[in-house]
C-alpha cells in the first residue's frame, strides 16, 4: 500500500496504481480522452495533466504510477490553462456540428469543452475534411471529427486482435485508416463494433441509429445477448418501445467486447414481421397446409388449442402429443413448457434443439464425469498453457470466446487445431491437423496411444480418481499413429508432436463443438474426448478441463430446465420415484414414469404415434435433417401449435400460430455455455398483442384445467430452485447483487462453481470409456462424391429467423453458399460466384459456389442458415444410438454446374 | 517476386527491419506496389495497416509508380499572377497527364506545389532537382521535349 496526497485528501492505494486510478478512488475526476480502462495506456491526449509537487513539468494522471508520499494537485491554474489549450486545439480542428452529431450529449470533447467553458477556439486556421464513410451497413466513420486519440487502433489490436486499424501520414494529415484507407468491407474488419464502443466522439458511430434519438431520450436496459452461448452482456438503448442501439457495458464474460450479432442484430425486435395477434389456419379441418390464416383473439387461439389437445389426449393418450421447447427461450418459460408438457398433457415427449447440436455432450459427459456441462469457465481459457480446439469454428460461432484463445497464445498458451475445415483460428495456431471429417474417434485414439505410449499420462490421478483404465488402454493400443493417419489423413508425426504438447502441458484446455457432436458416432467422439482429458489430468484444475460451446444463449439452460425426454429439471430421471414423488406433490398431479420421444423419434412418427405437436420458439423447418421428410411429417399431424415471434417457415406449417415476445420483452434468466445464470430484463413493452412464453403456457394450462400461478418470473425461479439441486441458491435478489451465478449453487450461501469435479468427479469416479472408430452412416461414393459438413457463420444464426431479419446482418452477408476447394472446382469446372446445384440421396439445393481452401479437396462445407438454400434438405438422419443426435455434420452430395 | 523474396531474406534475423526493407522495396520497384506490402506484412507478421501507417508516415516512400522525372509547377501568388496557369495546361497538353498522374511509360510525373521560394523568376517549373524560372508555355515544350527524348 502507498499512501499519498491528491487535493489535500489523503488516500492509500496499492502499489503499481496511477494517480487517475488513485484520484478516481476517491471520487476526484480526472478529464481523459485517449485513456480506457481496458485498454493499455496511450497517454497521447494530455487532457489529464495534473501537477506533482517537485516536478518540473505537468504529468499525464492516465499513466504515471504513484508513489509513496506524492503530492498531486488535480486543479490548479497550470493544470486548468494546460487542459484549454489542449481543447482548445482539438476544436480548431473539428466540425462543431454537434447540432446533429449522433455523440451529443455522449462525447467527451463536448462535455469538457462545456466544463472548462470554452465556447469556440481562438485557433485559426484550415481543418481537415474528409467525406464521411458510410459504406457499410454498420458503422458510421467520420473522421473529420477524430481527435486523434487512438482508442479504435488500441482496441482493434488489444481487444478484437484483428488490427484493422492504424494511424497514416503524420502532422495535421494525419488519419486513422485501414490498409490502403480501403472501406472496413474490405479489410479483415469483422465488424464488432469495438472500436464504435471507445470512440470519446462522433467519429465512429452506429449506422442504424442516425437521427433515431439524442443520447439523452435513450433509456438503457443490461440485458443478456439473443444469440449464442457465451452469455454477453450489454446495454439495450431504447426510445418509445423502440431499441435504438447496442452500447457495450461491463460484461463478466464479453467485458466490453460484442461481435457484430450482439452489437448489430437487434433491429428483428421491432420488425414488422413481428407477429402482433393469434392465427388460425383457415380452413381448420383442411389438410391443405398451403391454406392462407386468419386473425384471431387469444381467447378463441387458446380454447382452440386447449380443446384440441384434450381430445387428442382423451381419444389417444397423452403420449401421442409432443413438444418441442426452446433454447432461445428463458429458463423460466423452458421450465414452465416441460411442467405443462408433464403436468397438464401428461407425456413426457419434450425435447429441444439440444438434440440436435449437443445431446451427445450431455448423454456422454454424464456418464464420464456426472454432468454433462463445460467443466470450466470461458474466463479461465485465458490462463491454460495448452488449447486444443476441435471441431468448433470459435472466431465465428463463439466469437467472445475465441478473443480469450487469442489472448491465451498472445500470452504464450500453444493453440492445437484439429479440424477439417482450415479455420480463423489456424493462423494462431501452433499446429493445425487437418483430418477427414468424421473420423474423430481415430485421431484421438491415435493421440492417447502416443501418450501412453511414451508414458506422458498421469498416472496419479488415473489411480486415484478414475475407473475403467484397463479396458480402455487395450482399446487405445489398437490404434497407433500410422493407423490413425490412415483413417483419418493426419500425418501420424504431426499427430505425435500434438500428442506430446497436450500431454505435457500443466493446464491443457480442450474446446470442442458441433463438429464433434453432430455424428453417428457423436457420444463415442464424447467420451473419447472425456479420456484424453482423463488420460492427463487435465480435468478438476484451473484452466483445463473439457469445454463443450453450447449454441444458443440459453440452450444450456433449456437442458438444466429438464426438457428433455428422460429429465425433469436438474437432470432429476423420471424413472426414479422419488424423484417423481417430490415433482408430484410440488405439482399435485400424478407424474408419467417412462421417458419420452427425443426430437427425431417424433419427427418419424409423426402422422402415426405423434397426433399433434406443441412446438416453442424453435424453427425446425431449418435446423433438422432431411428438411423435405421433416415438412411431411409435420404436415401429417392431426394438430400443429407453433408459438414464436415470427411466421418461421415451421410456424407456417401450424394450425394454430400464438405470438410470442422476443428477449427485449420480459424478464427472466439465461444459463450461458459456462454454466452462468444471468438475468434478463425487460426493456420494451410487447410488440402489438404479442404475451411471454411464461404466460401464454399459464393461460393454457388453467383452460385446460390444471390451476397454474405466478405473480412474475422471479416466483417461478423461486419454484425452481425449490425443486432444482444445482440451482437451489439462485435467485433473482442474488443474481441483482452478485451479476450472475454459475451452477451447482446448491444453497443461498454457495458461492456458485466456477470449474467442475475439483476434488472428485460429480459421479464419484471419472469413467474411462473404451471406444472404437466407426465410420459414418453416409460416406461418398461414385454418385455422390462430396462429403459435406455444415455448420455456422459469423454473421447469421440458426434458422436465420432473426439474423435474417437484421437489415446490417443481412445486408453484409445476404445468402448462402457453398465452400468448394480449387481443385474440384477446377476439375469440375467451377467458377467463384457460379450457380450450383448440390444434391445428396434426400434432396436438392441450388446455391452459390465459393471457392476457397477452408475446405479440403472432397470436402464442402455449407452453412444453414438460409432458407432459400437450405443446407438440411442435404443431411442425413441416420441417428446416434445413444444420444439420438442425427448425423447434421457428414453426408455425401453431389455438385452440378448449372 | 523474386526480387522481394531477396530483400525479405536478406533481413530475416533483423528487428524493426520494415523501413530498411520498403527502402529497398521502393529503390527495386520505384514505389511500394500493395501486394509488395502485403506480402511485406505477412512476412514480418505485422499488421497491413501498419506498414500502410508507416508507408504514409514518410515523405521518402510513394504508394503509386512515379516518373523518371517528376514535373513540379508552382501555383503560388506570385507565379499565377505571371500566368501558371497557362504554362500548366500547356504542359498537361504536352504530356497528356493531370496532376499528380504519371505517364504510362514512367518518364513523367506530374505536381502541382505553392510556392518554390523563388517568386523572383515567376513562372517557375522544377523538373527532379533543376528549376525553370519564366516559363511561358513555348519554353516548357522546348524544354519537356529535351526531357523527351533523353
Ligand atoms: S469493427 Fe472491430 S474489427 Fe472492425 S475496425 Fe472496429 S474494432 Fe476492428
Ligand atoms: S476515430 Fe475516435 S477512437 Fe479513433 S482515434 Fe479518432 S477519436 Fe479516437
Ligand atoms: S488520457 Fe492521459 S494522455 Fe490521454
Ligand atoms: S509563388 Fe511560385 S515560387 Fe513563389
Amino acid at each position: 500500500m502507498i499512501e499519498l496526497i491528491i487535493d489535500e485528501k489523503k488516500v492509500k492505494t496499492k502499489e503499481g496504481a496511477t494517480i487517475l486510478e488513485a484520484a478516481e478512488s476517491i471520487g476526484i475526476k480526472i478529464p481523459y480522452l485517449c485513456y480506457h480502462k481496458s485498454l493499455s495506456p496511450l497517454s497521447s491526449c494530455r487532457i489529464c495533466v495534473v501537477e506533482v509537487e517537485g516536478a518540473k513539468s505537468l504529468v499525464a494522471a492516465c499513466s504515471y504510477l504513484v508513489s509513496e508520499g506524492m503530492n498531486i494537485k488535480t486543479n490548479t491554474e497550470r493544470v486548468i490553462e494546460a487542459r484549454r489549450l489542449i481543447i482548445d486545439l482539438l476544436l480548431s480542428n473539428h466540425p462543431l456540428d454537434c447540432l446533429t452529431c449522433e455523440k451529443n450529449g455522449a462525447c467527451r470533447l463536448q462535455d469538457y469543452a462545456y466544463e472548462l467553458g470554452i465556447t469556440s477556439t481562438s485557433f485559426e486556421g484550415a481543418k481537415t475534411q474528409y467525406p464521411p464513410d458510410t459504406s457499410n451497413p454498420f458503422i458510421e466513420r467520420d473522421y473529420s471529427k477524430c481527435i486523434l486519440c487512438g482508442r479504435c487502433v488500441k482496441v482493434c489490436e488489444e481487444i478484437q486482435m484483428l488490427n484493422v486499424l492504424d494511424f497514416s501520414r503524420r502532422g495535421f494529415e494525419t488519419k486513422v485508416a485501414t490498409f490502403y484507407d480501403s472501406p472496413l468491407q474490405q479489410t479483415d474488419c469483422a465488424f464488432c463494433g469495438q472500436c464504435v464502443a471507445v470512440c470519446p466522439v462522433g467519429a465512429l458511430t452506429e449506422k442504424v441509429r442516425r437521427f433515431r434519438g439524442r443520447e439523452w431520450e435513450l433509456r438503457k436496459v443490461t440485458i443478456i445477448c439473443p444469440y449464442c452461448g457465451c452469455g454477453c452482456i450489454f446495454d439495450l438503448n431504447v426510445k418509445d418501445n423502440e431499441v435504438i442501439k447496442v452500447t457495450s457495458t461491463d460484461g463478466v464474460v464479453n467485458g466490453l467486447a460484442l461481435c457484430a450479432k450482439g452489437r448489430f442484430g437487434f433491429d428483428f425486435i421491432n420488425s414488422p414481421d413481428r407477429l402482433k395477434t393469434p392465427l388460425i389456419r383457415q380452413n381448420i379441418e383442411d389438410k391443405n397446409k398451403e391454406a392462407k390464416f386468419r386473425e384471431a383473439s387469444w381467447e378463441e387461439a387458446l380454447s382452440l388449442v386447449a380443446k384440441r389437445f384434450k381430445e387428442i389426449k382423451d381419444k389417444y393418450g397423452p403420449d401421442k402429443i409432443a413438444g418441442i421447447a426452446s433454447a432461445k427461450c428463458t429458463n423460466e418459460e423452458n421450465y414452465l413448457f416441460q411442467k405443462f408438457m408433464r403436468a397438464v398433457i401428461g407425456t413426457n415427449n419434450v425435447d429441444h434443439c439440444a438434440r440436435l447440436c449437443h445431446s451427445s455432450t450431455v448423454a456422454g459427459l454424464a456418464v464420464a464425469f456426472g454432468s454433462g456441462a463445460m467443466t470450466n469457465s470461458v474466463d479461465e481459457i485465458k490462463d491454460a498453457d495448452c488449447i486444443l480446439v476441435t471441431g468448433s469454428n470459435t472466431t465465428e460461432s463463439h466469437p467472445i470466446i475465441a478473443l480469450k484463445i487469442k489472448e491465451a497464445v498472445k500470452k504464450g498458451a500453444k493453440l492445437i487445431v484439429v479440424d477439417p475445415r482450415r479455420i480463423e483460428l489456424v493462423e494462431w495456431a501452433d499446429m493445425y491437423l487437418r483430418f477427414r471429417s468424421g473420423t474423430d474417434v481415430a485421431w484421438l485414439n491415435g493421440m492417447m496411444y502416443v501418450i501412453i505410449n511414451e508414458n506422458l499420462l498421469d498416472e496419479k490421478f488415473i489411480g486415484e480418481r478414475c475407473e475403467g483404465f484397463d479396458e480402455f488402454k487395450a482399446t487405445v493400443m489398437e490404434y497407433p499413429p500410422e493407423k490413425a493417419e490412415e483413417i483419418t489423413g493426419i500425418p501420424a508425426d504431426d499427430l505425435i508432436k500434438a500428442a506430446r504438447i497436450y500431454a505435457t502441458a500443466d493446464k491443457a484446455s480442450i474446446i470442442y463443438s458441433m463438429g464433434v457432436t453432430q455424428h453417428t458416432s457423436g457420444t463415442d467422439n464424447v467420451f473419447s474426448i472425456a479420456n484424453l482429458a482423463m488420460l492427463t489430468g487435465n480435468i478438476g484444475r484451473e484452466s483445463t478441463g473439457v469445454n463443450p460451446l453450447r449454441g444458443q444463449n440459453n440452450v444450456q439452460g433449456a437442458c438444466d430446465m429438464g426438457t428433455l425426454p428422460p429429465v425433469l429439471p436438474g437432470y432429476q430421471k423420471v424413472i426414479d420415484p422419488q424423484t417423481r414423488a417430490k415433482f408430484e406433490e410440488a405439482w399435485r398431479v400424478k407424474l408419467p414414469e417412462a421417458p419420452g420421444l427425443t426430437m427425431m423419434e417424433m419427427f418419424n412418427k409423426a402422422g402415426k404415434e405423434i397426433k399433434a405437436m406443441y412446438i416453442m420458439g424453435e424453427n425446425l423447418m431449418l435446423s433438422v435433417p432431411d428438411l423435405i421428410q421433416a415438412e411431411e411429417a409435420l404436415k401429417a399431424l392431426d394438430f400443429l401449435v407453433v408459438q414464436d415471434i415470427f411466421l418461421t417457415e415451421t410456424a407456417k406449417l401450424a394450425d394454430v400460430v400464438l405470438p410470442a415476445v422476443s428477449f427485449a420483452e420480459k424478464d427472466g434468466t439465461f444459463t450461458n455455455t459456462e454454466r452462468r445464470v444471468q438475468l434478463v430484463r425487460q426493456a420494451i413493452n410487447p410488440i402489438g398483442q404479442s404475451k411471454t412464453d411464461s404466460a401464454i403456457i399459464v393461460d393454457l394450462a388453467n383452460i385446460m384445467g390444471y390451476k397454474m400461478h405466478y405473480d412474475d418470473a422471479k416466483s417461478i425461479m423461486e419454484e425452481i430452485a425449490k425443486l432444482t439441486p444445482s440451482y437451489g441458491g439462485i435467485s433473482y435478489e442474488r443474481l441483482e447483487r452478485e451479476g450472475g451465478l454459475q451452477w451447482p449453487c446448491p444453497d443461498p450461501a454457495h458461492p456458485g462453481t466456477k470449474f467442475l469435479h475439483k476434488d472428485k468427479f460429480a459421479g464419484g469416479k471419472g469413467k474411462f470409456h473404451p471406444v472404437k472408430y466407426r465410420p459414418p452412416a453416409e460416406e461418398p461414393d461414385e454418385e455422390y462424391p462430396f462429403r459435406l459438413t455444415t455448420g455456422r457463420m459469423l454473421y447469421h444464426y440458426h434458422g436465420g429467423s432473426m439474423t435474417r431479419r437484421s437489415k446490417g446482418l443481412d445486408e453484409i452477408c445476404k445468402e448462402g453458399y457453398v465452400e468448394i476447394n480449387q481443385q474440384d472446382a477446377t476439375s469440375f469446372g467451377i467458377n467463384d460466384g457460379d450457380t450450383v446445384v448440390v444434391s445428396s440421396r434426400r434432396g436438392s439445393i441450388k446455391i452459390k459456389a465459393k471457392i476457397t481452401d477452408i475446405v479440403a479437396p472432397k470436402e464442402v462445407f455449407i452453412p444453414f442458415h438460409f432458407a432459400e438454400s437450405a443446407a438440411n434438405v442435404l443431411t442425413n438422419t441416420a441417428l446416434d444410438p445413444i444420444a439420438k443426435i442425427p448425423e447434421l455434420k457428414i453426408c455425401a452430395v453431389n455438385i452440378t454446374n448449372q | 517476386m523474386d526480387k522481394l523474396d531477396e530483400i525479405l531474406s536478406k533481413y530475416k534475423d533483423t528487428k524493426g527491419a520494415l523501413i530498411p526493407i520498403l527502402q529497398e522495396v521502393q529503390e527495386g520497384f520505384g514505389y511500394l506496389p500493395k501486394d509488395v506490402m502485403v506480402r511485406i506484412a505477412k512476412d514480418l507478421k505485422i499488421p497491413v495497416s501498419r506498414v500502410y501507417g508507416v508507408a504514409t508516415f514518410y515523405a521518402q516512400f510513394y504508394l503509386a509508380p512515379y516518373g523518371k522525372y517528376t514535373i513540379r509547377v508552382c501555383r503560388g501568388t506570385a507565379c499565377h499572377i505571371q500566368g501558371a496557369k497557362k504554362v500548366l495546361s500547356a504542359i498537361k497538353n504536352i504530356t497528356g497527364l493531370e496532376e499528380g498522374e504519371t505517364s504510362q511509360d514512367l518518364r513523367f510525373t506530374l505536381e502541382t506545389v505553392s510556392c518554390l521560394g523563388a517568386c523572383a523568376l515567376a513562372p517557375i517549373m522544377m523538373i527532379n532537382k533543376d528549376y525553370f524560372g519564366k516559363m511561358t508555355p513555348q519554353k516548357a515544350a522546348t524544354i519537356l521535349r529535351r526531357y523527351r527524348e533523353e
